[in-house]
């Protein structure tokens, strides 16, 4: 907050915007500084390459080595001018420019540049050029210290920024303005609220009729917003979809003005019984501008789960029972026009019954069947809140698919865990007793686990390829995912969703180990 | 490989020559060893007579036993062993750390033993010596690694406790020679408060102050009453106390780690510390290509750490013919927080608890608690590789 206060507001801007993670287009690939720094050290590729493998950061690398250029002993050089700039100067002024040179004054630039600067310094303008800068810092903090600033509260800060942040003196000013009236929220989103897994301790005492039982759906969470006349699709994670999705603006424009739908993006066939896996959603999500074939093949529905705002009012602080009666009130008002713009494309995510807590593993144990990856259960008493709450929203997804596969391939990770073996890749026996590839995870093992797997993978590695180690296949992992589907990535032509280990076997001999073939009747059951 | 007709080859026991019959640093029981220095991965117990500078002798008896035969050597001294010329000169590692060069037939051999080139007012100079053929170290031989002034780093350290008078600033640092350094640094900073020590920093103060070695005064933590307040003090500790026992007394410090490795901050963000302050008792890149070069060795062999990055900059760059010297078990190279500390590190936390008796046990036959099961400090990763071979390993957890 200090900061804040301290610096002008074009400064403010810049420092927001990369301390909520957003990052600045790139300017200069790692690659390009890696060989101006090479041309400047005169030190052999190779060399280049070894350091890299030791710090996990080639920003980093190049700071340390630019200091080993010949005759610099540190400290003897004078300051640059620019190491005086502002954070504004250096992102407006300084740096933009340099993408645009030819490639020998490029290097000149870059080299006097780099000159006055301390390795810190020099990090982070490297990391800034090569757009790889971030900061470990929790949004919630930013916030707080924002609405501290501004004596704004946290949540309405939180939907000034939805949809984005424009580093910009301007934007900053307004951002933090306790009177501005809002103007600029029309196009915006509001926070999305979050679920938690469910606590079963937490539900016992309440009465299930309190509950909105749903499914979960696996697409992507949106927010489809039609005011003023225009309409907008975002994502959870506030990109702006709608370019991917036409039939959905479509849809949105045939709504009526100043509404705010929270629901799931799915592909979802008019008349069909269930959503199609997310595997045939990501089709869509790739294309710019879907073309009429693929449009037709996979098209795209809204599943409605609340209503935020209607008739351009606010319906957030009103009880879920209220907003769900408005929504399918709103939804009975569409379908009932004569040609029904919305048929197809809105619908309801159903409620489920629950008639007693006994029956909620029996209507889980069926999401896998209603295309589902488990239940949501909404108090319906509560108020639409901002982000992840205890308490009010639960999900209870489905256990996650297992299976026990095989340690085949290592390789180091970067940052903290640079020069430690942290990226696995996993194996199951195929018909002819061979280990085929079809799983990488990376997380799952704790420091212990991962620094005796480090040590294990040093001392049993069978053959080298650049980074990537080999491995005796001796060790066997119970891997957790998601989904599994058909994919050209690993040799099995097999591919999981959100691999990860969740226990290390050391029970069991690698010839115990799952097949190809078990995975294949995995993915009859669940797509 | 050496060559098994040279002045030193390589045996089951570590580095031998045989005109002088003697081992050097051996990492296992033989009738004679000269030792570069005290580190326990380089100084081991059980040998017949023992050849070492005098200045660490008091060092080395509290770790290998006060009963140990004991050949004490100023630097430059001249010996002859059998048919060998031997000498001792200043590595400038630590209290008492030398290089050692071997003589006969018309052929000279200098081993580096673990050095530096930066000054260190706890320990003499480094002293540039030629030879026919080198045996270096290679630690941080890696152009990342260029290490500021010592004095600078005191500095930041002296800031970065001065300036935190609401917790204990808690510095992790090898307890043998790194932690001397820090006090010997601080002192000549004209710093006058009591910095406080874990057991196995303590352990090792006196035979500096023996040696004369002008330090910051100091006090065991242990000896301090129960109820004082430990905010704004400064307390030395070997980095394996860090998350042991021991630290209950200091919940709520800043912790600090000084290290060459903490050059790196994907080193430093790995092992939790606060701070990391680039402070190294082993030659940085620039001062292990120097000394390669000015030693006018026509052969260098590299071992410890970066042995092939070195080996081949050296080669392809410098034109000096070198190769990394691979040896029984020799394990990898370039791990920066790499097993072997880790290792040294995990045997050295149940020293750790004990730390606080560490005198007690000292002078016994087996090696002293407390600071024992570290290597040096920050070869550890690498010396893994020739000196302790595989067996080290194996007995540790």
């Amino acid at each position: 907050m200090e900061y804040f206060q301290a610096v002008p507001p074009g400064d403010g801007a810049w420092a927001l915007h990369a301390l909520l993670g957003n990052q600045r287009r790139r300017l200069l690939s790692s690659l390009r500084l890696r060989q101006i720094c090479l041309e400047g050290t005169g030190l052999p590729a190779w060399l280049f390459d070894d350091c890299y493998r030791q710090v996990g950061d080639s920003a980093e690398t190049i700071a340390l080595l630019w200091r080993q250029r010949s005759g610099v002993a540190t400290g003897m050089v004078p300051p640059s001018p620019a190491a005086e700039a502002s954070l504004q100067q250096w992102l407006e002024e300084l740096l933009p420019p340099l993408a645009g040179l030819e490639a020998d004054a490029q290097a000149e630039a870059m080299r006097a540049l780099w000159q006055g600067l301390e390795p810190l310094e020099l990090l982070v303008v490297n990391k800034l050029l090569s757009g790889g800068f971030r900061v470990g810092v929790a949004q919630g903090l930013v916030i707080q210290a924002l609405a501290q600033l501004s004596e704004l509260e946290p949540a309405r800060l939180r939907h000034r920024l939805m949809g984005g942040f424009v580093p910009s003196a301007a934007q900053f000013t307004a951002l933090i303005d306790p009177a501005d009236d809002d103007a600029s929220l029309s196009s915006r989103p509001y926070p999305f609220q979050l679920a938690c897994p469910l606590d079963p301790e937490r539900l016992s005492d309440t009465a299930p009729a309190n509950w909105q039982v749903e499914w979960k759906w696996d697409g992507i969470r949106a927010q489809l917003i039609r005011r003023h006349g225009a309409c907008w699709l975002w994502s959870r994670g506030e990109e702006l979809i709608h370019p991917a999705f036409p039939e959905l603006i479509r849809l949105g424009e045939a709504l009526p003005d100043g509404l705010a739908l929270d629901g799931e993006v799915i592909i979802w066939e008019p008349g069909a019984p269930g959503p199609r896996p997310f595997a045939e959603l990501q089709r869509r999500l790739g294309r710019k501008a879907p073309g009429r074939s693929l449009l037709a093949e996979l098209p795209a529905a809204f599943v409605a789960y609340d209503l935020l705002e209607l008739g351009g009012c606010d319906r957030r602080p009103e009880p879920l029972r209220q907003r769900r009666a408005a929504l399918e009130d709103l939804h009975q008002q569409l379908l009932a026009a004569p040609s029904p713009p919305a048929a197809g494309l809105l619908r309801l995510s159903a409620t489920l019954p629950l008639p007693h807590w006994q029956a909620l593993e029996e209507l889980r144990a069926g999401a896998a069947a209603a295309g589902a990856e488990g239940l949501m259960l909404k108090n319906l008493d509560s108020a639409y809140l901002v982000g992840r709450r205890r308490g009010s929203w639960w999900k209870h997804k489905l256990e996650p698919l297992q299976l026990d596969a095989v340690l085949l391939y290592a390789q180091p990770g970067s940052g903290r865990r640079a020069n430690l073996y942290t990226d696995y890749t996993f194996g199951l026996w195929n018909a002819d007793g061979q280990l085929v590839s079809f799983a990488k995870a990376y997380s799952g093992l704790d420091a212990a686990e991962i620094e005796e797997l480090d040590r294990w993978i040093r001392r049993h590695t069978s053959e080298r390829f650049g980074p990537v180690r080999a491995v005796e296949p001796l060790q066997v992992f119970e891997l957790a995912f998601e989904g599994i589907g058909p994919s050209k990535r690993h040799k099995s032509g097999l591919a999981v969703r959100f691999p990860r280990i969740s226990r290390w076997r050391r029970d069991k001999p690698a010839s115990e180990a799952d097949t190809l073939q078990t995975a294949l009747a995995l993915m009859a059951t669940r797509p | 490989m050496l060559p098994s007709d040279g002045l030193v080859t390589l045996t089951e026991q570590g580095l031998y020559c045989r005109a002088a019959d003697v081992w050097i640093d051996p990492w296992r029981p033989v009738p004679r060893a000269l030792i570069t220095h005290g580190h326990a991965d380089h100084a081991r117990p059980g040998c017949g007579a023992y050849w070492a500078i005098g200045a660490g002798a008091g060092i080395l008896r509290r770790r290998l036993g006060q009963g140990i035969a004991l050949h004490s050597l100023d630097y430059g001294d001249a010996l002859q062993i059998q048919d060998a010329q031997v000498s001792f000169h200043s590595a400038g590692h630590v209290l008492g750390s030398a290089q050692i060069r071997l003589e006969a037939g018309g052929e000279s051999w200098l081993i580096s033993g673990d050095y530096k080139r930066d000054a260190d007012p706890s320990c003499a100079p480094f002293e540039p010596v030629g030879a026919d053929v080198l045996i270096s170290e290679a630690t941080f031989a890696l152009p990342i690694y260029r290490w500021p002034p010592g004095s600078q780093v005191a500095a930041e350290i002296r800031d970065w406790w001065q300036h935190c008078q609401h917790r204990p600033s808690v510095l992790f640092c090898y307890a043998f020679g790194k932690a001397q350094r820090i006090l010997a640094e601080l002192h000549a900073l004209g710093v006058e408060q009591e910095v406080l020590l874990h057991g196995a920093v303590a352990a090792l103060i006196e035979p500096y102050r023996q040696q004369g070695i002008a330090m910051v005064p100091t006090q065991p933590l242990s000896q301090l009453p129960r109820d004082e307040r430990l905010e704004g003090r400064l307390v030395l500790a070997p980095p394996s106390a860090q998350g042991s026992p021991w630290m209950k007394r200091l919940r709520g410090a800043q912790t600090g780690f000084a290290s060459g490795w903490m050059a790196v901050r994907g080193a430093r963000r790995r092992r939790g510390f606060e701070r990391g302050f680039v402070l190294s008792d082993h030659a940085d890149w620039p001062a292990l290509v120097d000394t390669a070069r000015q030693s006018g060795a026509r052969q260098v062999y590299v071992t410890h750490g970066q042995s092939e990055v070195l080996a081949r900059y050296l080669r392809e760059v410098e034109g000096i013919a070198a190769e990394p010297l691979q040896g029984g078990g020799l394990a990898e190279r370039g791990d920066p927080d790499g097993e072997a500390e880790r290792e040294a590190a995990a045997g050295d936390t149940v020293a750790g608890d004990t730390g606080e008796t560490g005198e007690a046990t000292a002078g016994a036959a087996h090696e002293p608690a407390g600071e024992a099961t570290e290597p040096d400090g920050e070869a550890g990763p690498i010396n893994a590789g020739l000196i302790k071979g595989g067996e080290q390993r194996e007995a540790l957890p």
